[in-house]
């Protein structure tokens, strides 16, 4: 049944840039699957592992610019005599090192975040990513500051059948964007449901208990903050190459936010919950739009959030699930009434 | 290593000191814990049991004093490592995974039984799978073992409070322990409960895992103990056979007061 | 050095509100910013004399941190710290998007009513405004102060901060106690940002980086610890200026972030914490 329902989705997405006409619908699709991206890989931090961290849009961020700069190539005086320069890079080579080094400021925040616990490591995260922010922000000489850096080429992959193909349409980025999210997926899942995705969730639901039969904390909080850093970085880089312009406010804290609202409007510790929430909290606005400013749709999120905490505390998709269940069980309920009834009757006639 | 096997020395504690802030928890405390033996660590609340249980497992730094498990110095040791030595414990207030099901729960405990890396499961190999149906087994067969089998789904928070505490020793059970540090198992059961215990306890017994507990239920202590060691304000002051402890005068001064010590000599 | 105190300001808000509360306020910021709109409409745009402006600007500052403490903090007693987090995340969007509809995003001025000529005292020469700022700062200090140490509501709110079931045992209401809090926190934030608005520029996410530096002082002084608050202010002030002075001017605002990131790593419970036991 699982099966069933996941594959019929999946073919769903994968014809809507058949029938889907408008091409500003269809960048609205891909920029709230490259987000959606991102919320599932703060869920497994947020979610799964209990992890406080509000600085994710940081490992978005430098995903990005790892890739941009990789593959525009840049030049920087490291010291008084030495200077770095890079030639540009294929992008192939450029997602994976874009990869590599989001994975590794994730593992930094790992291994900060066994030290600094609870609301301390809260404050952490947001002071990381706004240290990240203010760094693009200043250092001119590489990121360009705030003037942003331009003409990023679009992703040039080897495929079968097509060769070499420009992902420059929007169309190929979608495919590209989807190919990514279920990927991203299936890697989140297989984790969740295996021993490590166990000890993720001891750890954030018993600590002490779960070092008492042996589970390292350290090392399953890092393997959680590497993984969702590098998922969050491969969608910085695909938005890079995607919207093929970058700047420091990338870094807002307001994208985490978005991404944190994402989390826990779907149902945070769920597989199909930050899906839920991104695709809600991606195409709601565009709806919004026409009807109210930008001002008022932020004053309706925060509300929205605020009302979901209260009233949904799990989410929408656990609440759905309960609700499901509470369905078939009334079904039953009445099956089994129903049952007993003709008995009832033919034994009177 | 195997000094166990040489002397039959589980656990050595040597002069183990606790204390905190000017407070002293455990004074001097030196004993040892027998290959395959069930030894109970009783006295009055405040004597110290549950923070030498803490030093032992890693869960507190011990302030002086040497533990050694078969020949290796747990001091310093983090919680986890000294799980994986074969050192297990329970705490006293019931700790479940409470929003896991029962079966979770115990696959929990069975983490050092499986050898999946990070890698392997993201890539999905077949292996994964092999060990996640093993372990699945390996998880029904323990709550057959304690008797929790009739419903592996339910919610841990939703059980029962004597069979949480049952799961509690599923739970423990899991990790393959050598040496079982249980912190009170019974308190807050019922007799039907308690007497299930001490048979659960004697299966365990059975299966060559030796018992070190802590319990203020002197009929369960009298009842499944081969040695009972007695503390009072942080020191031991007896160490012997249930029948010799229940006779001791130091013992009856400690618990009962000095006036029924004196009537009852 | 107006920095500094009014930084103070910010610093000991917040250490009482999470210190008491244990709450991640992110609204402190918003406060902030309150208190600088709220100056901006009572003398721009209502005429209202400077000096009366700014107590009246306080005092709504503590009657808004009372109303958010009842309406939305009070249902969440005893959730977890997420839950809190996510309903302050959400008010602190709300209340920066209201104010960015009411008064637009142009960065507004407030005039102060005093002389441009700076006052020389010797070789020093400050201006009134900033000697104003200080001395207004510090009576405020002092005033917190004297509530915290002298008044029984002051002793009240100690007791809860060491042991919050103790002293509901003891009688007392530990709710009432929530609120005072949020609202003298949120006074303060909004007294911070009356006195800083007016020789700055008042803009709607001014509040944003006033959040952030005020959990930097609070990771600076330990949590619940009022002196340590204060001088956490200045440090944070002082260094903004080295900063500021040795690194780029664009990287001021960063120090305060570096700072928490770097006294966090080595001192995980922060510069001046009180012995708080965990768990």
């Amino acid at each position: 049944m699982r099966h069933l329902s996941t594959v019929a989705w999946l073919l769903f997405l994968v014809s809507v840039p058949l029938w889907l006409r408008s091409p500003y619908f269809l960048h609205v699709l891909i920029i709230t699957g490259i987000f959606t991206i991102a919320a599932m890989s703060l869920n497994l931090l947020l979610g799964y592992t209990g992890q406080l961290s509000l600085g994710h849009v940081a490992f978005f961020g430098i995903g990005a610019y790892t890739s941009a700069l990789m593959s525009l190539g840049f030049d920087v005086s490291v010291t008084e005599s030495w200077k770095l320069v890079v030639a540009p890079k294929p992008v192939a080579i450029s997602l994976a090192v874009a990869i590599v080094v989001s994975a590794f400021f994730g593992w930094l925040i790992g291994r900060l975040s066994f030290k600094v616990r609870g609301a301390y490591f809260v404050i952490v995260s947001v002071s990381f990513a706004e240290v990240v922010r203010l760094v693009a922000l200043n250092w001119v000489a590489l990121t360009q500051g705030p003037m942003a850096l331009n003409n990023i080429p679009p992703v040039t992959l080897w495929l079968p059948v097509l060769g070499v193909y420009r992902f420059l349409a929007k169309t190929s980025n979608y495919y590209l964007m989807l190919a990514v999210a279920v990927i991203s997926y299936v890697v989140i899942a297989r984790l969740v449901r295996s021993r490590a995705g166990r000890a993720m969730i001891a750890l954030r639901e018993n600590e002490a208990l779960a070092t008492s039969v042996g589970v390292d904390v350290t090392r399953y909080l890092v393997l959680a903050t590497v993984v969702s850093a590098a998922i969050a970085g491969t969608a910085g880089a695909l938005y890079a190459h995607y919207v093929r312009i970058v700047d420091p406010d990338i870094f807002l804290f307001i994208y985490t936010v978005t991404m944190v609202i994402m989390v826990v409007t779907g149902g945070k510790g769920t597989l199909a919950g930050p899906i839920v929430g991104g695709l809600i909290f991606g195409i709601v606005p565009e709806v919004l739009r026409v009807v109210a400013g930008p001002e008022v749709q932020w004053i309706i999120y925060g509300a929205l959030m605020i009302l979901i905490v209260y009233f949904l505390p799990k989410g929408i998709v656990p609440a759905l699930g309960n609700a499901w269940q509470g369905w078939r069980d009334a079904r039953r309920a009445s099956i089994d009434a129903l049952a007993s009834a003709p008995a009832a009757r033919d034994g009177g006639a | 290593m195997d000094e166990a096997a040489a002397s039959g020395v589980e656990l050595r504690v040597t002069g183990l000191s606790i204390r905190f802030d000017g407070l002293v928890a455990v004074e001097n405390m030196s004993f040892e814990v027998r290959n395959g033996e069930v030894l109970s660590l009783i006295g009055p609340n405040g004597a110290g049991k549950t923070s030498a249980f803490n030093a032992i497992t890693g869960f507190l730094r011990a302030s002086s004093g040497e533990i050694t498990y078969r020949g290796r110095r747990l001091n310093g040791l983090k919680p986890h490592q000294i799980a994986k030595m074969g050192l297990v414990r329970t705490f006293q207030k019931t700790s479940v995974f409470d929003g896991r099901s029962v079966l979770d729960n115990v696959l929990i405990g069975l983490h050092l039984q499986s050898r999946q890396t990070p890698a392997a499961i993201m890539l999905g190999l077949p292996s994964v799978k092999r060990e996640e149906r093993a372990l699945e087994a390996a998880a029904r067969d323990i709550l057959r073992f304690v008797g929790l089998d009739a419903r592996p789904r339910e919610l841990g928070s939703a059980l029962p409070y004597g069979e949480q505490r049952l799961l509690e020793v599923a739970v423990a059970l899991a990790a393959s322990p050598k040496l079982l540090l249980l912190d009170e198992p019974v308190s807050g059961m019922n007799p039907a409960e308690k007497a299930d215990f001490m048979k659960t306890l004697a299966r365990i017994r059975a299966r060559d895992v030796t018992v070190l507990l802590v319990e203020h239920d002197m009929r369960t202590v009298m009842g499944v103990s081969d040695r009972v060691i007695v503390l009072n304000q942080g020191r031991i002051i007896a160490d012997g056979p249930p029948a010799d402890i229940q006779r001791n005068p130091d013992v009856i001064r400690a618990y009962l007061g000095e006036r029924y010590a004196r009537a009852h000599g | 050095m107006i920095l500094g105190g009014t930084y103070a300001l910010l610093g000991i808000g917040l250490t009482l509100i999470f210190g008491i509360m244990r709450v991640v306020n992110f609204t402190h910021g918003e406060l902030y910013a309150f208190g600088a709109y709220m100056m901006f409409m009572w003398v721009m745009r209502l005429h209202v004399n400077f000096f009366v402006a700014l107590p009246l600007a306080v005092g709504l500052g503590v009657a808004l941190g009372a109303l958010i403490e009842i309406v939305l903090l009070r249902r969440l007693q005893g959730a977890d710290i997420d839950t809190t987090m996510l309903v302050m995340i959400g008010a602190w969007i709300a209340m920066q998007n209201a104010e960015q509809l009411a008064w637009s995003g142009v960065a507004q001025s407030i005039k102060m009513p005093f002389p441009s000529q700076p006052l020389v005292l010797g070789p020093v020469s400050i201006g009134w405004e900033r000697l104003f700022v200080f001395v207004v700062a510090l009576a405020l200090i002092g005033l917190t102060y004297y509530l915290i140490d002298r008044t029984r509501l002051g002793k009240a709110m100690r007791a809860t901060f060491q042991d919050r079931e103790t002293s509901m045992l003891m009688g007392i209401d530990v709710k009432r106690i929530n609120t005072a809090t949020f609202a003298l926190g949120s006074g303060l934030a909004a007294a911070a940002g009356a006195l800083l608005g007016p020789v700055f520029v008042v803009q709607p996410d001014m509040g944003d980086l006033a959040s952030l530096k005020a959990f930097a002082i609070v990771i600076l002084g330990g949590l619940g610890n009022i002196t340590g608050a204060t001088i956490g202010g200045f440090i944070l002030a002082f260094m903004e200026e080295a900063g500021a002075g040795y690194i780029s001017s664009g990287f001021r605002d960063g120090m305060g972030f570096l700072l928490i990131i770097v006294i966090l790593i080595f001192k995980p419970t922060g510069l001046f914490a009180r012995k708080e036991r965990i768990g």
